[in-house]
């Protein structure tokens, strides 16, 4: 396993591990020809936002994305009459020194034009950042990961999660940033986490942010836990959760992020994506398995993981995606999907310790540049929903 | 001899790690167990017998309540086990999963 690889140095001091062009729309109405633009383009990913009305916690998630660590130029299309403003998108991404650039549909004059605009500018921007980003190497200590796990079944709890754990220690270990969230995924556990706190203020912020949880799944009527998880053995919320809070590892954990915001140095860190009480009450959160890729990728994280039981097709952008399953039967029928084999663990063939360690080794040569099973796939799926959640600094984007 | 996996010393539920029929299997580290039922990968056989609101206990923690007394070799589920948060889950169909509750939308 190499020691480090070379990365992409971003002018805030970032590092990413991957060059991409990011087309940005900013309303539903502009969603086919941003999408027209990326096809067949190289490393251009596209993600948006389907209101028309905006939504601060919206507008920064894709701030979030315009400006992380694999993303080196923004185009950002919007149709013309949105309240999401894609000039102030490019202009907050040229901030971090990332060139960017914007129209409106309306200005250029329909689907053909745009699509013809959108085309020769992401192909400029392509071009510019293949020559300008300086490689750099990385190591362990600058990679931030994040893990979510969807389709959970039996196994997820005795084998998927707890391997990403072991590895989570080793990434910890080594100064990396670990992210995990689904804090609607620890019903039934606010002592052991709390437990697990760095520090008494830690301490407090995480029994705070397990109480949020707790009621906003009792206000919503609805817990975590899909038809799918029910058949694949899972019979009470509790039950997810502990499995779930597995892949946690055995690290401190040394804070709370909200959606957007970066950890603010390295070390093992809990995501809260549930949204946080407002005028409209809470609404809905965690509508999917892809809303909380897109969560972790806008804490940072240049690769994500993602544990699955019954199986799952989901890729993402911006951040490649691993997949993960402690299910040999799940392993074997959609092989295609499938990134790692964590089923091992639960017939002798491998300790936990020793599977962490093999995941620790896909990590590192993904983030040298190896394609994961979803990105070879083209999977890109993404989900940009409304929600309210008090702001985290705005500054807060990479903690270089 | 198909196995199964008791995670902590103090769960009284433990997890098939494949398909089985109603048959004996062995509880990894604890001896043999004969299945009353079918039961799938990845779902629960009760190892000792659970009275009715008994505490089910799986990763040495409470996922829940016995909603019936469970019988050793039962399996352990939606029928007979319910969260002591979610109000819904035990309305879902035992085998699928799948919602009862919301049948008159899709009428």
């Amino acid at each position: 396993m190499p020691e480090f690889w070379n990365g992409y140095l971003r002018a805030d001091g970032c590092k990413g591990v991957r060059n991409l062009v990011l087309v940005i729309y900013t309303v539903e109405c502009a969603r086919f020809v941003a999408h027209a633009i990326g096809s067949g383009e190289p490393d251009v990913h596209v993600v948006g936002f389907a209101g028309c009305y905006d939504n601060a916690y919206a507008i920064r998630l894709m701030l979030a994305l315009g400006r992380h660590p694999n993303v080196g130029a923004v185009l950002s299309v919007g149709l013309g009459c949105e309240y999401t403003q894609p000039a102030r998108i490019a202009e907050a991404v040229r901030k971090s020194g990332r060139p960017a650039e914007n129209f409106f549909i309306q200005d250029v004059g329909g689907t053909a034009k745009s699509i013809a605009q959108g085309k020769e500018i992401v192909r400029r921007l392509r071009e510019q950042i293949d020559r300008d980003t300086p490689r750099v190497p990385m190591t362990l200590a600058d990679l931030s990961v994040g893990c979510e796990c969807g389709g959970s079944d039996g196994t997820s709890g005795l084998a998927g999660n707890p391997v990403v754990g072991a590895f989570f220690d080793r990434l910890v270990d080594a100064g990396g940033t670990a992210i995990f969230e689904e804090t609607v995924e620890q019903i039934g556990l606010k002592d052991l986490i709390v437990s697990r706190a760095a520090n008494p203020e830690v301490a407090t912020t995480l029994a705070k942010t397990y109480d949020k949880a707790e009621r906003y799944c009792h206000e919503v009527r609805q817990w975590s836990a899909s038809p799918g998880n029910f058949a694949g053995g899972l019979t009470t919320i509790e039950e997810k959760s502990l499995g779930a809070f597995a892949k946690s590892g055995t690290r401190p954990i040394q804070g709370v992020v909200k959606v957007s915001e970066a950890p603010a140095r390295p070390g093992l860190w809990l995501m809260d994506s549930v949204p946080d009480p407002h005028f409209m009450q809470f609404g809905y959160t965690n509508p999917n398995d892809s809303e909380g890729l897109m969560d972790l990728i806008s804490g940072g994280c240049q690769i994500i993981l993602f544990v699955t039981g019954r199986g799952s097709v989901i890729g993402s952008p911006v951040a490649p995606l691993i997949k993960i399953t402690g299910n040999a039967q799940t392993f074997r029928r959609m092989a295609e999907d499938m990134d790692f084999n964590a089923s091992r663990v639960l017939t002798g063939e491998r300790t936990i310790p020793q599977a962490g360690g093999e995941l620790l080794d896909l990590v590192t040569r993904t983030a040298a540049g190896e394609l994961t099973k979803p990105e070879r796939l083209g999977h890109r799926e993404y989900f940009i929903t409304y929600k309210h959640q008090d702001a985290p600094s705005l500054s807060a984007g990479c903690r270089a | 001899m198909k196995k199964a996996f008791q995670i902590s010393s103090a769960d009284n539920v433990a997890t098939l790690l494949a398909d089985a029929d109603a048959e004996t299997i062995e509880v990894i580290g604890r001896g043999s167990l004969a299945l009353r039922e079918k039961i799938p990968l990845g779902h629960k056989v009760a190892l000792a017998a659970i009275p009715a609101n008994g505490a089910v206990m799986k990763f040495g923690v409470r996922i829940g309540h016995a909603t019936r007394a469970i019988a050793p070799g039962d399996w352990v589920h939606l029928h007979n086990c319910a969260s002591d948060y979610d109000e819904r889950s035990n309305t879902l169909d035992n085998e699928t999963g799948a919602p009862t509750d919301t049948t008159d939308a899709y009428a």
